[in-house]
């Protein structure tokens, strides 16, 4: 084998064990996430506290924008599109970062405070540890920006691109679950 | 001078030091911000421990590759002893060899073992007799839940010693799938150990191993860094699962099947399995302690502020935490002892010169006990005031986990029956490990029999139970391995004499510790408590424990004693002593730095042992490599 098809047999080698590893990551995350799950409904049973709507709405939203600017970045380098992946990968942080502050400016300054009984912990324990992770993948978004800035991606080789994809969707998926567990299961307690 | 500051280890120390320091000025800089008082202990120094953990890894340099990975920069993976200084050296630093990784991981675990042994030592001291001797209550306390918990953590640490070391080797795979982070995993045991240790002096904590809360969240000032050090290893049991189960799906030499995998690399499947998902739980619910002590967010708070009850919100409760927790540490008794049974089916078959009973049957056992495993976790609440609707379910559960144990025992008989045995030292503590396991296995389902465990719950027998179960299970297996491999580590051969000696003290003097615990918990000892009544008549009994646990304690500073002098000075071992089919003792010993020079393809069944003409591995013929 010449060396070079060697180092590319070695890099999808790699690649498949890195994809593996990292579906790994995301069912051990799926057992701390739905442990929280639970909790929810083991505390709150049939039962919600009242929260702003149309924040709740909007925030969803974005998350949901976020995750197809973040799909046409990836689909962009692997056409190796360099000027809309970038652009894109931008407007995902951007957006994420509107969700946190939807989160932590508008959400966690409601009528609710995290030592108000169930209701506080449960909804701060939630959000908190989602946020959390939408932060990391906040960073983890720039960190791919910038090493895209200095051409380190190609259509061949970007798992970095890739690896923070998913990691994104990922974070969105569980919002979905987080949501109508937060703010729409359950009948209102005033 | 100049060596030891270059050592990873010290550096992650000072650096611990000093983050721990910023930490809490930092947060007491905050506070001020936000005008309240500069100190309060709690928060200060929760985030100087998360902040001193932290830099531990950055300054041992864990991170440092990755951080070059930011900046975009390529980093080539290095091999062998760092250049320029000892190679001991590298065991005290960052290296990503899974042969290092895997020693690495043992020595801390005896390590810990021993700092928990200690404790255990004092306390039965003082439990001799009634009364207080020379411990008060806190004092107690505090010491056997530091026991539990680093008992649990060494153990951990030994478990995955034993899988770095050996699947790779037994898998023929160069390494494991990722040696970073496999570095990092081993890493972050060090700075959540410390967290533990310190616990101990800022306060102590008395809530046994298990932290339950209303007491975790009212307990000392040592609990906070109890749980976040526990929270630390069991970040490491996560990292090391992803490893593990990537290494052994992916990189099997070419004609490795599943069902031509050693028992061994099964058994590690399996606990990874458990700890890759089950380990979340723990530290969840570790965290939902330290927020509720922190921030006051009351998950396990029964009591209502009246602003809360102007929401309507429902209050907090505390079987939540014992849920998630059990939901994690039941299965997470299979994480100890999936690895030390493996242990047990893999030696069998070499010193009885017979094929292993059932193969397929015993594979399938580990995996059929990790995922059964995950549906008894409530059999540790019959008392807790759970819903009773879950009781039954929880009770047949618990006992359909006797099959798979089962098969494992018909499988050990029936591979020892009629065989060519010989007893060296590893022999018979595999022995041992069956005898003994038989004992915590049989004392088990009376627990997890409703009607039974209301009586036995919290007391002695428990004790007697678990130590049973972890020492057939886990330590006298980890010893055996410890004794079959140290050839293979070392290149040398451990004294014969020293380690049957080992044996022949530890193995009665466990039985009488393990039937007076059992003994005295019948007649009334209560776990975790200081004192008792000696009307119960239980003096001698604990006298026995005591005793037992000393010589205990003594035979296992015999092997320590074995160990390393045999290391140093002890007669160079042959490359195959026990005969053994296995790859890894196919090539020099110790192992080399890139393990197999040349790539071996499997041909047949691992434990084909006296089949006239059975090949387990072929080497490629030198050179058809590169
Ligand atoms: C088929 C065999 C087994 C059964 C039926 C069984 C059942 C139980 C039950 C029901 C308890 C709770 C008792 C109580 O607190 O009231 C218990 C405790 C315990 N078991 Fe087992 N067990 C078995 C095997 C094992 C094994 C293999 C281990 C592994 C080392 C183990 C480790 C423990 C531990 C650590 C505890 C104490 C937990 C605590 O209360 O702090 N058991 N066992
Ligand atoms: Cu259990």
């Amino acid at each position: 084998m010449s060396t070079i098809a060697s180092t590319m047999a070695d890099y999808r080698h790699q690649l498949r064990n890195n994809r593996l590893g990292l579906w790994l990551f995301f069912i051990s995350e799926a057992f701390l996430f739905g442990g929280l799950f639970v909790s929810r409904f083991y505390l709150w049973g049939n039962t919600r506290p009242e929260l702003d709507q149309t924040l709740g709405l909007t925030i969803t939203s974005i998350l949901l924008l976020s995750s197809f600017f973040m799909n046409r970045a990836e689909m962009a380098i692997a056409h190796d599109d360099r000027r809309t992946f970038l652009n894109s990968l931008l407007i995902t942080a951007a957006l994420g970062i509107l969700f946190l502050i939807g989160v932590v400016g508008f959400e966690w300054r409601g009528h609710i405070r995290p030592w108000d009984g169930a209701f506080g912990a449960v909804l701060f324990g939630m959000t908190g540890m989602h946020a959390l992770h939408v932060l990391s993948g906040v960073i983890f978004i720039l960190i791919v920006w910038n090493n895209g800035r200095k051409g380190h991606y190609s259509s061949e080789r970007h798992w970095g691109v890739e690896a923070c994809a998913i990691y994104w969707h990922y974070v969105d998926v569980i919002w979905v679950f987080f949501y109508p567990a937060l703010y729409l299961m359950g009948t209102v307690v005033r | 001078m100049r060596i030891l500051l270059s050592l990873g280890l010290v550096r992650g120390l000072i650096a611990q030091a000093a983050g721990t320091a910023f930490g809490m000025a930092l947060t007491m800089a905050i506070r001020v911000l936000l005008g309240l008082p500069a100190w309060n202990a709690e928060p200060v120094m929760v985030a100087g421990a998360l902040v001193g953990v932290i830099s531990f890894l950055v300054g041992v340099g864990a991170f440092t590759d990755w951080f070059k990975w930011v900046k975009g920069e390529e980093t080539p993976m290095r091999h062998g002893p760092p250049e320029g200084r000892p190679a001991w050296t590298r065991y005290l630093s960052v290296d990503y060899s899974h042969k290092v990784i895997g020693v690495q991981y043992v020595v801390t675990g005896i390590a810990l073992m021993l700092v928990a042994g200690l404790l255990a030592w004092i306390f039965r001291t003082e439990l001799t007799q009634p009364g207080l001797q020379f411990l008060d209550a806190p004092t107690f306390n505090t010491m056997i839940s530091a026991h539990g918990i680093v008992m649990i953590a060494a153990i951990l640490l030994g478990v995955s010693g034993m899988m770095n070391y050996l699947v790779p080797l037994m898998i023929g795979a160069s390494d494991m799938a990722f040696p970073r982070l496999n570095a990092l995993g081993y890493w972050v045991n060090v700075p959540g150990a410390i967290l533990v240790v310190a616990a101990m002096f800022v306060g102590g904590w008395n809530t046994g191993w298990t932290g339950y809360p209303p007491l975790s969240v009212q307990s000392p000032l040592g609990t906070p860094l109890f749980l976040l050090g526990v929270y630390f290893v069991g970040l490491s049991s996560i990292l090391g699962a992803i490893n593990i189960i990537v290494t052994i799906l992916r990189m099997r030499t070419p004609g490795m099947t599943l069902f031509r995998m050693p028992i061994f690399v099964w058994a590690s499947l399996a606990a990874s399995i458990i700890q890759l998902t089950g380990t979340q739980l723990i530290g969840l619910s570790f965290l939902m302690v330290v927020v509720e002590r922190v921030l006051g967010m009351g998950f396990f708070n029964p009591n209502l502020s009246p602003e809360a009850i102007a929401l309507g919100s429902p209050p907090g409760n505390v079987l939540l935490f014992q849920h998630l927790f059990w939901f994690y540490s039941h299965p997470a008794v299979y994480i100890f002892v999936l690895p030390g049974l493996g242990i047990i089916s893999e030696l069998l078959p070499v010193f009885a010169r017979k094929p292993l009973f059932g193969y397929r049957w015993v594979a399938l056992s580990s995996m059929a006990i990790a995922l059964v495993g995950f549906l008894v976790w409530a059999h540790h609440m019959f008392t807790a005031g759970m819903d009773p609707g879950l009781r039954v379910p929880m009770m047949y559960s618990t006992l359909l986990v006797a099959v798979p144990t089962g098969v494992k025992f018909f499988s050990w008989v029936a591979t020892v029956w009629q065989g060519k045995l010989s007893f060296p030292t590893p022999m018979l503590f595999v022995l041992g490990a069956i005898s003994v396991f038989l004992l915590g296995g049989l004392s088990g389902p009376p627990n997890g029999t409703v009607t039974t465990d209301l009586f036995l719950h919290d007391t002695y027998w428990i004790v007697g139970h678990f130590h049973a179960t972890m020492f057939g299970g886990f330590v006298f297996p980890f010893f055996a391995a410890i004794y079959y491999w140290f050839p293979k580590v070392t290149g040398r051969k451990y004294n014969e004499t020293l380690g049957k000696l080992h044996f022949w003290l530890m193995t009665p003097a466990f039985w009488v510790q393990t039937l007076a615990q059992m003994d005295v918990g019948l007649k009334g000892m209560r776990r975790r408590i200081v004192d008792y009544d000696p009307a119960l008549g239980i003096e001698t009994g604990h006298l026995l424990i005591t005793i037992a646990g000393f010589v205990i304690g003594l035979s296992i500073l015999v092997m320590l004693y074995n160990l390393v002098r045999s290391a140093r000075t002890g007669e160079v071992a042959e490359a195959n002593p026990w005969r053994s089919r296995s790859p890894e003792w196919q090539i020099p010993s110790p192992v080399p730095e890139h393990s197999y020079a040349r790539p071996f393809v499997v041909v047949g069944d691992p434990y084909d042992y006296g089949l006239p003409g059975s090949t387990y591995i072929q080497f490629a013929p030198s050179g058809a490599s590169e």
